[in-house]
């Protein structure tokens, strides 16, 4: 099936006219015919306009232009990223008709790539959340095995590109929400260095730690996004004007004088035996490869989690405060005066895990207790980030596992949301950092599901931790292997 | 670090515009409290000599400026063309002659 395929295997059977964008787009849909009501990544499909792009970049290519590295790929949107006249509902039961007059600057900036968008994907509501559970419209399966959740917040963009209904998507990351699900869907996802991408058009959850990233089968493809989306943006004063490199020209298998470490105490008990495992291979087939492996020490990891949720709810405590009921989206019928139709529709249109947020950020915020919480969170922090700082003085790349657990049941955390929010433990102090992180499948735990290596560099340091990613990823085999997805008892692969 | 009374979740929501029954609000208290009781983990940390970080590149403004000595990130003041108004108005719940409507909040009788 081409929709299996890379984009830059696509794009060579595309450039050479052995296959049509159209012919591609038609794969792509077919199998999502096929799986998609067990695996459930998309809120919504765009197969009108999908065709229509696919026959305007096959228009390009028989007339021999030289065409984009992703026109004609089918690609995947996580609907937290404004599409121009496609619904975008952020997972939301308040944005349930929200379709945005405007494109977000990475469409922008695909759009003219050429690329075909398939459809929007399911998250966790505004993102928030771990396990896509908390989408106000359904649950996303894991594809290696529908009783498992795919991650999250991103857990449809990662669920379809691991399920081939999409060869490639977007996500978004604020404390891992790209690298968690790539790492228990068995894809490569990455955020890249806080400033790269625009996140002009990214509905926002907590502007401080929001990065737009790709979620792809193969770490070249993940260039290829990188180079389609990166850049600074007059729309987004946060984006950092630094030169972009063509990121293709990091795709280099040699490690050899690189310095990878190790960070002690991502090697606690709560990790799985297994990741451990998986982890310690990953890095001695690097070792192996001629990288110099090192443990070393990053010590305030452990109040990464706890400074998060700080950090993160208080910036979407004021992000979410547009949702009133005025201008766009849900509305309360019959309230009682202005202030009363602000806390009906808000009270109805989000959902429990969202205002649990917005409580902890509002409490955060609130006078007296701002610079116990606040404050002390902001401080912790800097020192969460100077620990980064000293390691990167004397490494190239931290290596880490990416998820503590592989692919946890559906329904197992949704009670307890601080054991949901310790999922994101290995991510989170990068997050804070800002730095570029990779998550590329490093193995399988005996159960069958894949197992994330996490690859962290220095700020605007991407072609180290690409590097590192591309080596490993071609001296071994984990991102060739599929899941069998049980169609009714069928498998289908 | 101090925990949070059902009280104080009644406040938080109205600061916050939220409301809930009877058993939400003692719902949230609960996990709350429990959720603050873990961060309470930050008071370990030693932080009279650290600075916050609210952004990770506080070079950035320098950056966005360009030209050197510029030092803010002020655009030009430069009218360009928003969006149609009927664009903006597409997904307002209630629009009313080209405007958003809202509940009234004034009294008539005044």
């Amino acid at each position: 099936m081409l929709c299996e395929l890379t984009a830059h295997a696509l794009h060579e059977k595309l450039k050479n006219r052995e296959i049509t964008a159209v012919a591609l787009a038609e794969s792509v849909y077919a199998r999502i015919d096929e799986v998609e009501s067990h695996v459930k990544g998309y809120l919504t499909l765009t197969k009108d306009l999908a065709l229509e792009q696919a026959d305007r970049a096959d228009a390009g290519f028989q007339k021999g232009d030289e065409m984009p590295a992703l026109a004609g790929i089918p690609i995947a949107i996580k609907d937290v990223i404004c599409t121009k006249g496609v619904r975008t509902t952020c997972g939301s039961k308040i944005l349930e008709s929200f379709v945005p007059p405007y494109d977000a600057t990475v469409m922008t900036k695909l759009y003219e790539q050429g690329v075909v968008m398939i459809g929007k994907t399911n998250m966790d509501e505004f993102a928030m959340g771990s396990s896509t559970e908390n989408s106000a419209y359904q649950i996303t399966h894991n594809p290696w095995n529908l009783d498992t959740i795919p991650g999250g917040s991103s857990g449809g963009s990662a669920a379809v590109v691991s399920a081939d209904t999409a060869v490639c998507s977007l996500g978004s990351d604020t404390g891992g929400s790209i690298r968690q699900p790539a790492a228990l869907c068995g894809v490569v996802g990455m955020k890249p260095t806080y400033g790269r991408v625009s996140r002009y058009g990214l509905v926002a959850f907590a502007s401080s730690l929001d990065q737009i990233g790709p979620f792809t089968k193969d770490v070249t493809d993940c260039a290829l996004l990188l180079n389609a989306i990166c850049g600074s943006d007059a729309m987004d004063a946060t984006s950092v004007d630094v030169p972009v490199p063509d990121w293709t020209q990091s795709l280099i298998n040699d490690v050899q004088g690189l310095k990878i470490g190790v960070p002690k105490e991502y090697f606690t008990p709560a990790l799985d035996p297994e990741i451990a495992d998986s982890i310690q291979r990953a890095t001695a087939v690097l070792e192996g490869l001629g990288a110099t492996v090192e443990e070393i020490s990053l010590p305030h990891t452990e109040y990464a989690i706890a400074t998060y949720y700080i950090i993160a709810p208080a910036e979407a405590s004021a992000n979410l405060a547009r949702y009133d009921g005025v201008r766009y989206g849900y509305r309360n019928e019959n309230p009682e005066n202005l202030i009363n139709m602000y806390k009906k529709t808000r009270s109805e249109g989000f959902g429990e895990e969202v205002k649990r947020r917005i409580m902890l950020g509002t409490f955060a915020l609130s006078a007296g207790y701002q610079d116990a919480y606040y404050k002390k969170a902001q401080k912790a922090r800097t020192l969460i980030k100077s620990d980064f700082d000293a390691a990167f003085e004397k490494v190239d790349v931290i290596a880490t596992p990416t998820s503590p657990t592989p692919a946890f049941k559906i329904g197992e955390r949704t009670a307890d949301p601080l054991q949901m929010y310790l999922s994101d433990v290995m991510t989170t102090p990068a997050s804070h950092a800002g730095l570029p992180g990779i998550s590329v499948p490093c193995g399988f735990v005996k159960s069958g599901l894949p197992v994330g290596l996490q690859l962290l560099g220095a700020p605007f340091a991407e072609e180290k931790v690409l590097r590192v990613a591309y080596t490993f990823e071609q001296n071994t085999e984990h991102h060739r292997r599929k899941p069998q997805i049980q169609t009714n008892g069928v498998v289908s692969s | 670090m101090a925990t949070i009374t059902i009280e104080g979740v009644r406040h938080v929501a109205n600061l916050a515009r939220l409301e809930f029954n009877d058993a939400e609000t003692e719902h949230f208290t609960e996990q709350l409290a429990r959720i603050l009781d873990y961060i309470g983990k930050l008071n370990e940390l030693e932080t009279d000599d650290v600075p916050p970080t609210s952004h990770i590149h506080p070079h950035q403004v320098f950056i966005m400026g360009s030209q050197e000595g510029a030092a803010h990130v002020a655009k030009a003041d430069v009218v360009k063309p928003s969006y149609p108004r009927e664009a903006v108005l597409a997904n307002a719940p209630e629009p009313e002659e080209g405007y958003f409507g809202v509940p009234r909040v004034v009294d008539r009788s005044h």
